[in-house]
Formats: structure tokens, C-alpha cells, sequence
């Protein structure tokens, strides 16, 4: 929780009422807007996380759950005061179930311009084959 | 309201976000003009102020910088561009099945009603991550000085 954040920052009580709260809670966070599309090779992924750097940003892959999480990071002069906010918190997180034709050990992600972009293949034998008839 | 983020997690993130939403209801936080900002639209704007300047930012994910037009007219300040959906979408070859298309594509503009006392004339823009940030300065004579009593 660096200053940098404040600039999505609201409501600063209840971001002291919950420091007292476990590490692990679910802090207050934005499901990023996400385009989703399958090809013959895999599924590939699209989402919006502006202001999240490489190091901010994690995709974990938990049994067939992939979650892709971030913290936007705004340089921002720290007595700022804000007028108008659409963007609420700094914190982006979103879950997706991960079929088993899937393959999660061969995911490729790029990072670019605050979006993600996450590809992830078909395991071999999922890949759709073409079955050659042979005349007899 | 119908932002293009909405609230992930559990109930109470969205609960918090609920009553943040009716506070400012009851509260509207200083800025509402005639041309008073929308909700939903793209870029997400987040604007604030600090005695030097005013900060405006915009949430502009996947957009090239040097295709964001800024310009400033008379305390407005416009945002205009386009997002073009990404070469490599729709690319795989063969048959593509789209699950979800929730981002935003195409032209874009946004108005920003600057307040009173910004200088039109000193503005500077950075773009880093997908977030683009304008500083507009404020004018001399409405920064807050100190008068010593001789």
C-alpha cells in the first residue's frame, strides 16, 4: 500500500478498519473487462489492467482455477485530493474455471500497455485432429 | 454507474463498493456542472487536485500514446483517440469462438470541465502502462500564499 495508490483511494476509514482484518481477506477490487476467444490452438485472453506493471501483476494457477491479479500504480503528487473517481480501487482481480483440455503448465503471458495478454494451448490430445478415411 | 469494471471477490467488496456509491449520491463530491462527467464511458477517469495543479487520469489501457489527442479549449480539456482491437485477436486461423468481448473497441472522446483556476496554458501528459496522466497547472494567482505582516 504505497501512497501512489491514493489516487483510486476513496474511503480511507475503511481502509483503516481493515488493516486489522487478516492478510488474506479479499480486499475491495475491480474485475477487469476481459475479451475471451478459442482457436484451433487455444483459448486466448484479453484483459484490461491499466496502470499495473510487471511487477505487480500475478497469474496463478491453482488445480483448474486461474486467477490474474494486479495493482495499479499511479504517480500522483501525495496531497492530492480527488474530485471525481470511475476507477474505485487500485486492485484488479478476476477468476476464470479452466477446462481440462486445457493445458496450465504452457501458458505464455505479455504484458503491454496495461493490457494482458494470456494465451493458453490445448493439450496435445485436445487439439482437434482430422481423421483421414481411407477408401477401402 | 455501469462501469466497465465492476466489483470481483465476495460480497462485502461489492457491498463497500455499494455504499461508496450512495455516499457520493448524497454527497456529490464538488464537481457537478452543467458538463459534469458520465459514468461508463471510455477512458475511466479519475480526477483530482493538489493547490499546484489538477490531475486528470485516464484509464486507457492498449492504446498506442502518440494516437491520444489532448487538447484544452477554453477549461476543457478533450481526450480523443481510438482503440483498435488487437492484430493478434482473430488471428489463430481457422475457427475462432469468442466466450467474451467486454473491451472497449473504436473511437473514443472524453470532456473534462477543468476547473476556474487551471492554466490552459501549462499542461503536460505522460502515458506509462496504460494510464494516462495530465497535469494541468494552476494559474499563479489562485495558489495559496502566505501574506507576512510587515
Amino acid at each position: 500500500m504505497s501512497d501512489n495508490t491514493n489516487v483510486t483511494r476513496t474511503n480511507q476509514t475503511s481502509n483503516v478498519t481493515r488493516t486489522g482484518q487478516k492478510e488474506n481477506m479479499p480486499r475491495a477490487a475491480l474485475a477487469p473487462a476481459v475479451d475471451i476467444a478459442e482457436g484451433a490452438s487455444g483459448i486466448t485472453l484479453f484483459a484490461d489492467m491499466p496502470g499495473v506493471s510487471k511487477e505487480r501483476l500475478t497469474i496463478q494457477v491453482e488445480g483448474d482455477n486461474l486467477t490474474i491479479e494486479g495493482q495499479a500504480q499511479v504517480d500522483v503528487p501525495e496531497n492530492i485530493e480527488l474530485l471525481h473517481s470511475e476507477v474505485r480501487s487500485p486492485y484488479f482481480r478476476r477468476s476464470f474455471t479452466l477446462s481440462r483440455d486445457l493445458d496450465p503448465a504452457k501458458i505464455e503471458a505479455t504484458l503491454r500497455n496495461g493490457v494482458l495478454q494470456l494465451h493458453i494451448p490445448k493439450s496435445e490430445e485436445a487439439r482437434p485432429k482430422r481423421i483421414d478415411v481411407k477408401v477401402a | 454507474m455501469f462501469s466497465s469494471y465492476q466489483a470481483a471477490g465476495s460480497l462485502f467488496p461489492e457491498l463497500t463498493r455499494l455504499q461508496q456509491q450512495l455516499e457520493e449520491f448524497f454527497q456529490p463530491a464538488g464537481v457537478a456542472g452543467i458538463r459534469s462527467l458520465a459514468y461508463g464511458a471510455f477512458p475511466a477517469v479519475n480526477v483530482g487536485s493538489t493547490p499546484e495543479s489538477v490531475e486528470v487520469i485516464a484509464f486507457a489501457p492498449g492504446i498506442d500514446p502518440k494516437e491520444i489527442e489532448i487538447t484544452v479549449d477554453r477549461g476543457l480539456l478533450s481526450l480523443s483517440g481510438e482503440r483498435r482491437s488487437d492484430p493478434s485477436q482473430g488471428q489463430q486461423g481457422g475457427q475462432t469462438n469468442t466466450y467474451a468481448q467486454e473491451r472497449f473497441t473504436g473511437r473514443f472522446r472524453r470532456v473534462i470541465s477543468l476547473p476556474e483556476d487551471a492554466d490552459p496554458g501549462k499542461v503536460e501528459a505522460k502515458f506509462r502502462d496504460g494510464v494516462l496522466h495530465v497535469t494541468v497547472a494552476k494559474k499563479e494567482s489562485s495558489k495559496p500564499r502566505q501574506i507576512s505582516v510587515s
